[in-house]
């Protein structure tokens, strides 16, 4: 379980969080929702320990992770899968190399099973022939699917994505939201998915956490959401052209 | 973000700091260091080696040039030609060029990862990042910069007798005994202590720009810029302060 309490965090003196509380249960797919700029990709890493904040605590299966050593941190880092907004893959590498890396700088997997778990992976995000492909040579949709294979290689037991859908036409949209809602069924994995694509939160989250003006405005189920009369959110819902209820 | 020269040097340390706690898991990134030795010192050799070979031809014709008189011996282009290039060019001359060629694209590489995710990836994953990304280089730039030194003070030489010889300027052999005159064995040392300061300057001062980028291509455009730039105003003061204690 992930608990973070009254996160504040400012830069350059603009506080961009301003006392967030969210609780994420285990094996749930959590959607932080909220307008650019809002302060959602800041409250990721956060989570992550990316970012360190200005006062409150991230608890993450009961061990702050501000109040850890380095070398603690990054073992719990270990438990986790980040997709990046970009993907993030490492461009002086290919696919295969990309999702190869977890494996061989943090098991002792032999290379034949490494190739295992690396062609396991990249079939899970049904691209299982682009090993050989620089990241340059992906479009922007099969990155970010290479990427989630390389986040779900170490097996983690939480997943974090950052506007997974942003900049992808609608048919990949969906591709990548039935891949998150796959990875969190097969793997038994909670799922924290940043983003402002409605569609997306409509099709995969069991919760919404709606970020306003730096604090937590709103939490609740998919249900809830539909049936809330909060203008604020609703506003925001309705601009994503997806009117609650319907 | 825009830092003031003092928050700059406390950052830099701050870095070093870490990258020296970093050192005890080097042997988790031990396969970078053989890819960065090769790309700051292999890669490098050609343009180090014809910069010496032509600091050494000019600084033997400059000399001739200034010091043409029946009164004074020929041997005396070997005198100056030789110490010039271990005491200052060889290290200089490589140092101006390794800070153009493997700073600015150290920044770049480390900048554009920043810029990317990519460094937030490795960090993310468990890793860490100053370890993987910026030990292997400055390790890499401590041990490659003296070979390339080495090897810029043999073909600097040897391009000033060379030119000294076919020019009619001194002949090879009264070159060498003018080196052999006024050789002075710590010489060379001092040139090697200067080329392991330069190799640490450059790649720690680039990966300190590079790391730091924000910004998007705009902000790696000017880490790259400033990383060559301030790894040289780095080199210069450097080499003042080895002369001015050591010499």
């Amino acid at each position: 379980m992930i608990s973070v309490k009254n996160l504040y965090k400012s830069f350059s003196g603009k506080e961009v969080l301003k006392g967030v509380d969210l609780d994420i249960l285990e094996g749930e797919t959590l959607a932080i929702i909220g307008r650019s700029g809002s302060g959602k990709s800041v409250l990721m890493k956060h989570i992550i320990g990316l970012l360190q904040p200005d006062s409150g605590s991230i608890m993450v299966d009961g061990v702050d992770i501000n109040k850890v050593s380095y070398a603690d941190l990054r073992s719990i880092r270990q438990h986790f899968g980040v997709l990046f907004q970009g993907g993030a893959l490492f461009d002086s590498m290919n696919s295969f190399e990309n999702v190869a890396f977890p494996l061989r700088t943090f098991t002792s997997m032999s290379e034949s099973e490494v190739q295992r778990v690396v062609l396991e992976c990249l079939g899970m995000v049904e691209l299982p022939d682009v090993g050989a492909k620089m990241p340059s040579e992906l479009s922007g949709g099969m990155q970010k699917r290479v990427a989630l294979a390389r986040a779900v290689a170490l097996k983690p037991r939480y997943i974090l994505y950052d506007e997974p859908t942003s900049g992808l036409d609608p048919e990949t949209s969906n591709t990548i939201d039935e891949l998150i809602q796959n990875l969190a069924d097969q793997l038994n994995v909670t799922s924290i998915v940043v983003t402002h694509d409605m569609h997306s939160v409509l099709n995969i989250a069991d919760k919404a956490a709606f970020v306003h003006d730096g604090r937590m405005h709103w939490t609740g189920t998919i249900a809830d959401l539909h049936a809330s009369t909060d203008q604020v959110l609703r506003s925001f819902v309705k601009a994503n052209e997806y009117q609650i209820g319907v | 973000m825009v830092l003031n020269p003092i928050q700059s040097m406390g950052r830099y340390s701050q870095l070093l700091f870490k990258a020296f706690g970093a050192v005890p898991e080097f042997g988790t990134y031990r396969k970078k260091l053989w890819e960065q030795m090769m790309r700051i010192g292999v890669d490098s050799m050609p343009i180090v080696m014809l910069a010496a070979a032509f600091s050494g031809a000019v600084t033997t014709v400059q000399t001739s040039y200034q010091l043409v008189s029946p009164l004074i011996p020929k041997s005396i282009i070997g005198s100056i030609v030789v110490p010039s290039m271990i005491l200052e060019l060889g290290a200089v001359v490589t140092g101006f060029i390794l800070a153009g060629r493997v700073g600015a694209r150290i920044a770049a590489e480390l900048g554009t990862m920043r810029v990317t995710e990519q460094i937030d990836a490795l960090e993310a994953m468990g890793l860490n990042s100053i370890g993987y990304l910026i030990v292997p280089r400055v390790i890499a730039g401590i041990v490659m910069f003296p070979v390339l030194y080495v090897a810029a003070c043999f073909v600097g030489i040897g391009g000033g007798m060379m030119v000294g010889h076919l020019g009619g300027f001194v002949p090879i052999g009264e070159f060498v005994d003018g080196a052999r005159e006024f050789f002075q064995p710590f010489d060379p040392i001092f040139g090697l202590i200067k080329s392991l300061v330069f190799g640490f300057t450059i790649t720690s001062v680039s990966c300190f720009k590079g790391y730091y980028t924000a910004g998007g291509a705009e902000g790696v455009g000017r880490a790259t810029t400033q990383a060559a730039v301030a790894s040289c105003v780095f080199l210069l003061l450097a080499d003042l302060i080895l002369a001015a204690t050591l010499l």
